[in-house]
C-alpha cells in the first residue's frame, strides 16, 4: 500500500492528534476527556501512522515490547497510586483524606491522584489499542506469508 | 428441535426484559432514585473535597476509584486473552 496522498496528510496530522491527545489527558481533572477518551486519541494516531506507512515504520517508533512494558506499567500506576494512600494512613485509593495537596482548583497541578491517575490510565488505554492492533496485523502477515 | 428450544428461550429473555424495562420508574419524575442526595452532594462538594473542575473525574477517579481499577483491570485481562489466543498460531 503505498499512496503518497494519505502519506504526506498523516505525516502532517499525526503530530497535531498526538499533542490533542496530550491535551486531552493532561486536562482530564479541568475540562471534558480524561484518561480513557486521551488515551484512545492517542492510541489511534498511532495506529493511523502505521496504517498510512507501514507496519516496520511503525514498530520502529513504538515497538512491540515497549508497548507491552506501558500497558503494564499503566496499571502499576494506578495501583502504586491507591498503594501510596494506604502508607499515608488513609483508604485504599484515597486523595484528600490521606492529606495529599489538593491544590486551588483551576491549576493543571491540582486535584492531587486524580492527575497521576489520570495520566496512567491515558498510557494504559494508549498502549492497550497499539498492541491490539499490532497483535492482529502481524497475524495478518503471518497466515498472508503461509498461503 | 434445537431451533424450537432457541426461539423459546429468546422469546422468554425478551419477557422477562420488557417487564424489567416497564418495572422502571418515569424518566424525569423528581421521586426517582436518580435525584436523591447523592448527586446532590457531588455537584455541591466534589469540587471541594476532590479539587478537580470536571466534576465526572472527580467522580470516576476519586469516589468511585476502585470501579475505574476495575476497568483497568478489564482492559488488562482482554491484551492478556487476545495475545494469548494470537501468539498461540
Amino acid at each position: 500500500m503505498e499512496d503518497l496522498i494519505v502519506r504526506y496528510v498523516s505525516r502532517i496530522v499525526v503530530p497535531f492528534v498526538q499533542l490533542f491527545g496530550l491535551y486531552v489527558v493532561f486536562h482530564g481533572h479541568l475540562s471534558p476527556g480524561g484518561g480513557f477518551s486521551g488515551g484512545a486519541i492517542i492510541g489511534a494516531s498511532m495506529i493511523l501512522y502505521a496504517l498510512s506507512f507501514n507496519l516496520a515504520a511503525g514498530t520502529k517508533k513504538v515497538s512491540h515490547d515497549l508497548s507491552l512494558i506501558l500497558e503494564s506499567s499503566g496499571g502499576l500506576i494506578y495501583a502504586g497510586v491507591g498503594l501510596a494512600a494506604i502508607f499515608l494512613g488513609a483508604n485504599f485509593l484515597g486523595n484528600k483524606v490521606a492529606g495529599i495537596p489538593l491544590g486551588t482548583p483551576g491549576n493543571l497541578f491540582s486535584s492531587g491522584t486524580i492527575m497521576i491517575i489520570t495520566l496512567g490510565v491515558g498510557i494504559k488505554v494508549a498502549s492497550t489499542m497499539i498492541t491490539l492492533f499490532y497483535s492482529l496485523i502481524e497475524g495478518e502477515q503471518k497466515t498472508d506469508e503461509h498461503c | 428441535m434445537r431451533r424450537l428450544l432457541t426461539f423459546f428461550l429468546l422469546v422468554l429473555i425478551a419477557l422477562a426484559l420488557t417487564v424489567t424495562v416497564l418495572e422502571m420508574p418515569t424518566f424525569g419524575e423528581a421521586g426517582n432514585p436518580t435525584n436523591n442526595e447523592v448527586p446532590q452532594r457531588y455537584l455541591e462538594q466534589s469540587i471541594e473535597e476532590t479539587g478537580a473542575l470536571n466534576v465526572i473525574a472527580g467522580i470516576i477517579i476519586d469516589y468511585r476509584g476502585f470501579d475505574t481499577l476495575g476497568e483497568a483491570t478489564v482492559l488488562f485481562v482482554a491484551i492478556a486473552a487476545a495475545l494469548s489466543t494470537l501468539k498461540a498460531h
